[in-house]
């Protein structure tokens, strides 16, 4: 597979490192009422679709940057590439 | 019909005419007692077992494709019970004893062959930790020998030990481990679960559950409706995609394994071997093919195929520890989706709807398991209550930090 990187252009997947489901992202409020089982949830359960997946790859032999890839897990297309960076703070994350 | 050899040499005097299909092609009945979902090894076992030990009354399994058509016939065939941990290994040596007498209880050649797995060290750290391993086991009630390296090369002379970068210093071995035709045992459990009357309908894809106020009451197929008592889902690597039409979220991811078979040579391997520096595993099979395997490709996939990386990796790992076999050609490689679960290890539970049952999460270890899982499950489904060797395989022990964890790589599936 080849990855788009929205900085350095077409990479090789086998420079990076895969974490999983983009929602990773979207960790629980700590402080919340019920923040042990939503950590549980956010630890332990996923989506894992057959289709388009939000994914989270790490350039590790690369720019050490995150990025959040749309694949197809049935193909193995990519139809998305974007920082990882840009995807949390449009979801209102600081840092 | 009793399979033996003297059935063999009576058909043939009968130009082979009076053998029968090993069993029915069964249309779907509007209503069972039990259904499982899926025809892989571990649904198959399941039905056998419900029917034969557990007195199972209307009992159907569905398939979508044909029997034997997902991971039980994409295997790279490996038995053996070498866990370390408490809530695997009992289960896993169980196993093994149910193979070892597999054939005779179905009056099937499975092609079991005990011809040993060997497990190579290179490091003294290593050393160490199979040590541990192998004292688990022998705890257990299993077989395991540390071996040196003589001995290690006595039985594989072609192995490199020294002029390597990761020199061989030794091995842990299972003797009783080794390896089994895949596909015979989906057949073999399936005709025997048709003799105790088991419906096996394929070509039947189960499409939604029918819940009533948190109860099963049947499922919506590509054949129809089917009404059910009680429903067992054992679909590996499809668990999430099926368990999704229940509203249920799995800790699960789907990755793809590899696995690869040369042209067939000559005996030149006795048993399985793996290396211990990086993923690579061997055998030989009857037909003489070496039939290896290494990592997951490593991301979430229903592809049934995988990428050239991962082929490198492997091939890799193999010239590391038997360069001769870089002469021989590959014949074919194939694919299969793996049910990787958050710790590495299955769930055999029941879920909060009433009636549904699930057995998943076999991760690429699920083979070897196919006797055990199918018993276990079986007594789950018939008794309410988990078989005693399976108490830990619940859904509930990651919130309750009862992971089973074989490599500590914490809940990362592409990992274990
Ligand atoms: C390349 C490879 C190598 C492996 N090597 C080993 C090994 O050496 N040793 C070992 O112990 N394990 C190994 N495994 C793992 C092992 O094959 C699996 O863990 C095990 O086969 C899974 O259980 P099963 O046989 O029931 O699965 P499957 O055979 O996959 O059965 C599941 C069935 O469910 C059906 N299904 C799915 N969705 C539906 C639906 N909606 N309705 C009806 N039916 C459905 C599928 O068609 C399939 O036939 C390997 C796997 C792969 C892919």
């Amino acid at each position: 597979m080849i990855i788009n990187h929205p900085l350095l252009g077409q990479r090789d997947s086998s420079e990076f490192t895969y974490l999983g489901d983009a929602k990773l992202i979207e960790r629980p409020d700590p402080d919340s009422e019920t923040a042990t089982h939503d950590f549980y949830k956010y630890a332990y359960l996923r989506d894992n679709p057959a289709g388009w997946h939000k994914e989270l790859w790490f350039h590790e032999a690369g720019d050490r940057s995150w990025l959040v890839v749309t694949r197809n897990t049935l193909t193995h297309e990519i139809s998305k590439v974007e920082m990882a960076r840009d995807v949390a703070r449009e979801k209102g994350r600081r840092r | 019909m009793r399979y033996s050899g003297f059935q063999v040499i009576k058909q043939a005097l009968n130009n082979h005419k009076g053998w029968k299909p090993a069993w029915r092609d069964s249309e779907p009945q509007p209503h069972y007692d039990i259904i499982i979902i899926g025809g892989g090894g571990h649904g198959l076992a399941t039905a056998y077992y419900l029917a034969k030990e557990f007195n199972g009354k209307r009992i159907a399994v569905l398939e979508k494709g044909w029997i034997g058509s997902g991971n039980v016939g994409r295997n790279t065939t490996i038995i053996r019970s070498n866990y370390l941990l408490d809530g695997n290994e009992p289960f896993y040596e169980f196993s093994l004893k149910l193979w070892e007498g597999l054939e005779q209880d179905l009056n099937y050649n499975a092609m079991i062959s005990q011809r040993g797995i060997l497990n190579l060290i290179h490091t003294d750290a290593q050393r160490d930790a199979f040590i541990r391993r192998g004292n688990a086991m022998i705890l257990n009630g299993a077989d395991a020998e540390m071996l040196t390296t003589a001995q290690i090369k006595k039985r594989y002379p072609y192995l490199n030990t020294e002029d390597a970068r990761f020199p061989i210093k030794g091995g842990l071995a299972q003797h009783r481990g080794g390896t089994v035709r895949h596909d015979a045992v989906a057949w073999g459990y399936a005709r025997g679960a048709d003799s105790c009357g088991v419906d096996i309908i394929q070509n039947c894809e189960v499409t939604g559950f029918k819940i009533k106020n948190g109860k099963v009451l049947g499922l919506e197929t590509s054949r129809g409706f089917i009404g059910a008592g009680k429903v067992g889902c054992a679909v590996a690597g499809s668990s999430s995609r099926l368990m999704a039409k229940a509203d249920m979220r799995l800790p699960m991811e789907s990755h793809v394994l590899q696995a690869f078979v040369s042209e067939g040579l000559k005996p030149v391997l006795a048993g399985v071997v793996t290396f211990g520096a990086g993923h690579f595993y061997c055998s030989q099979s009857d037909k003489g093919g070496l039939v290896f395997g290494g990592d997951l490709d490593g991301y979430n996939s229903y592809a049934q195929r995988g990428n050239l990386p991962v082929v490198e990796d492997v091939c890799e790992g193999g010239m590391a520890i038997f360069p001769a076999f870089g002469r021989a050609r590959l014949l074919r490689m194939w694919g299969g989706i793996m049910d990787m679960s958050m710790d590495g290890s299955p769930i055999i539970d029941k879920t909060h709807i009433d009636g549904l049952y699930f057995n998943g999460g076999w991760c690429y270890g699920g083979f070897k398991a196919t006797p055990a899982s199918g018993f276990c499950f079986a007594h789950l489904l018939a008794k309410d209550s988990p078989h005693p060797l399976a108490t830990e395989y619940r859904f509930d022990r990651f919130e309750r930090g009862r992971m089973i964890d074989e490599k500590g790589m914490g809940n990362q599936p592409n990992l274990h």
